[in-house]
């Protein structure tokens, strides 16, 4: 499990990073959703130890994170870039050693990622001859290729054509059913809502809301109801206490407080079959423009 | 991290630094055009003396000498009615030599007159060797002199240049591409950094040492080996120099290179440090012969490793003088290293427009 607590980072008088605290459960794919400049990428790169926080700490099971347990990290910077010149297997060896694997184990690594991303026959090119979207897969292998046992991928999805998003997505699947950590941050909320076990919502530096998905739609859920009948729902429209925002003959969304609610289910029940009913538990994206206001 | 993976680190960087470099057609091509050049100046420059030595030059005789000169061939005579006269004549570099008869019974009835070295092609030309008499003390001459200086300003300007534009490509490419979070996720920054600085001090090294061989063999093969006795001392405390003043020069480029983070804007970036091993190089080629210039030179950390060299050449320095100044210099190396070690790692995601020096060391 990582554990991120407390942390801190100024830059001269601007707080970019604020008191942030979060956890990774091992085999959990935890998503981390926040706008541009709210701090996502700060942040990972001080899990990384890339850079230094002001305040706070990163722990690993428990203890503090130092340099021989994040060189264990699979790492992939919102910014992509790998050495132009270099050749693709010979430049995923080099990053593997540097990570402290051995040389022929490096190279065994280095070929079953170019096999399974596709990019066998591109083994010996020089990254910059690649076209764009084999230079992507060549970024994923590059933070693939040591075996970590924990990933921490910035917007991994960005950039990426189809093909490679579906890898992507397995990979990363895998990696938490293998029970290793995964934290990736992402704009495409529906991505992270389809994938994602936890969630973290950070906004201004801050940690808005963190939790796993299901708790959070449950805890955003509010005063916002949904009732299906099998009949006529005219009348919600004129029921006290209840505001209704969406209507559809047979199907109704209305804000109202419980006890008006219930009311309205009673009314119901006393006249239709009642298909459905209950709090209307808002998307990801519903919660992040609540959350982030 | 603990201090075998900070090795291995460093070694895989320098590694690395090495075999691109080494895979650079235009490194390749540009190191063989040096070595070509120093080769063939050396070599050039040793059959024009060569040939100049068997020309003819005039040789002033007195009285029965000339009867001697005459029977050589090639040689103008000069007569001179005494002695005195002939010696004026070799003061005023009339003539290349002198040859006067002696007195007395020694074995040898003539003596060769010279300024200030001996007339070689005319002492082995008689036929039987006299003595020879120089009028001033010998020196060395300053066509060696300047050839000296400029060749120790040069190779150094030139190392300096190119492997600290190496150096600074090399840090700019790794910011530009962005894989600098990489490996900066994977390594510390001092490691890179290291790792930079001894692969890059490991070529130019490895290039000097190849220089300062090809230049031996060259003396050799045109015959004048008593220059790689006289040189011997001097080239080796320049190659000593050479070590400790790259390795400070190459963190000042890497610090530098740092601060931008496109190609174009290297070279602004780097002028400073450029001024700095360019000045050195000039001092030593117009001002080797002034003696406090190059004493002051010798204890710069940035000229020392042309100054301290020259003036063992020279046998101006006392023994202990380039060891204190290796002492600076390694100090000033430790001092400047943290500092660009600083701005390096302070400056390194910085993306964008350019870091300013002050918030660099600020962090």
């Amino acid at each position: 499990m990582l554990e991120i607590e407390g942390v801190t980072k100024r830059y001269g008088d601007r707080t970019a990073v604020d008191d942030v605290s979060f956890t990774v459960g091992g085999g959990r794919l935890t998503g981390f959703v926040g706008g541009n400049g709210a701090g996502k990428t700060t942040t990972m790169r001080i899990i990384l130890g890339v850079l230094g926080a002001d305040a706070g700490e990163v722990r690993l099971d428990g203890s503090p994170l130092g340099a021989d347990g994040r060189r264990r990290f699979g790492y992939m910077p919102e910014e992509r870039g790998l050495y132009p010149k270099m050749r693709v297997h010979e430049q995923l060896v080099y990053l593997a050693r540097l990570r402290g694997m051995r040389a022929g184990e490096a190279a065994e690594r280095a070929d079953e990622l170019i096999d399974r991303l596709e990019l066998t026959e591109r083994r010996n090119d020089p990254i910059e001859k690649l076209s764009l979207g084999n230079q992507q897969r060549a970024q994923i292998a590059a933070a693939l290729v040591h075996a970590p046992s924990f990933l921490v991928l910035d917007e991994p999805f960005s950039g990426l054509d189809p093909m490679a998003v579906e890898t992507v997505l397995g990979v990363l699947s895998e990696f938490a059913a293998d029970g290793a950590p995964v934290l990736f941050s992402s704009h495409q909320l529906d991505v992270v809502e389809r994938l994602c076990d936890d969630i973290v919502v950070i906004g201004d530096g801050r940690i808005l809301a963190a939790g796993s998905r299901e708790e959070l739609r449950e805890r955003n859920a509010g005063s916002r109801w949904e009732l299906t009948v099998d009949g006529d729902l005219d009348w919600v429209r004129t029921a006290t206490g209840v505001e209704v925002i969406e209507f559809d003959g047979d199907h109704v969304v209305f804000d109202a407080d419980p006890a008006a609610a219930q009311a309205v289910l009673q009314r119901a029940t006393a006249s239709d079959a009642v298909h459905r009913f209950g709090r209307r538990r808002p998307t990801l994206t519903e919660i992040f423009r609540e959350v982030v206001q | 991290m603990n201090a075998t993976s900070f090795r291995e680190s460093v070694f895989l960087v320098a590694g690395r630094e090495i075999t691109q470099r080494l895979r650079s057609k235009s490194f390749v091509i540009s190191t063989l055009i040096l070595f070509a050049i120093v080769l063939g100046s050396i070599l050039i420059s040793g059959f024009i003396s060569r040939a100049n030595a068997d020309s003819t030059a005039p040789i002033a005789g007195v009285g029965a000498a000339i009867a001697e000169l005459e029977t050589l061939p090639g040689v103008e005579v000069v007569e001179a009615a005494t002695i005195a006269e002939a010696e004026q004549l070799v003061r005023d570099e009339e003539v290349d030599a002198a040859v006067v008869p002696l007195d007395g019974d020694s074995a040898v009835p003539f003596e060769v007159i010279g300024f200030d070295e001996a007339p070689g092609g005319l002492v082995t030309a008689l036929s039987i060797t006299p003595e020879v008499r120089l009028l001033e003390e010998p020196g060395l001459p300053f066509g060696l002199l300047y050839l000296v200086a400029f060749g120790f300003g040069i190779v150094f300007f030139l190392s300096a240049v190119t492997f600290g534009g190496t150096i600074a490509q090399s840090v700019v490419e790794e910011k530009q591409t962005r894989i600098v979070e990489i490996l900066l996720s994977s390594i510390s920054a001092r490691a890179l950094l290291a790792g930079k600085v001894v692969g890059n001090s490991i070529l130019a090294f490895g290039q000097i040492i190849a220089i300062a061989a090809l230049a031996a063999l060259g003396l050799v093969l045109t015959g004048q080996d008593v220059l790689v006795t006289d040189l011997g001392p001097a080239v080796g405390w320049f190659l000593g120099f050479f070590a400790i003043g790259f390795v400070l020069l190459a963190a000042m480029y890497a610090a530098s290179a740092s601060l931008v983070s496109r190609m174009e804007d290297v070279g602004s970036v780097l002028t400073p440090v450029t001024y700095l091993v360019m000045i050195p190089y000039f001092l030593v080629i117009f001002l080797f012969d002034n003696a406090l210039v190059l004493t002051i030179m010798s204890y710069v950390p940035f000229s020392a490793p042309v100054g301290m060299p020259m003036r063992i050449f020279l046998d101006q320095a006392a023994w202990w003088e380039p060891i204190l100044s290796l002492v600076v210099l390694a100090v000033s190396t430790v001092i400047i290293v943290a500092l660009g070690a600083r701005i390096y790692r302070n400056s390194l995601l910085r993306t964008g427009s350019r870091v300013k020096l002050g918030e660099a060391l600020k962090g």
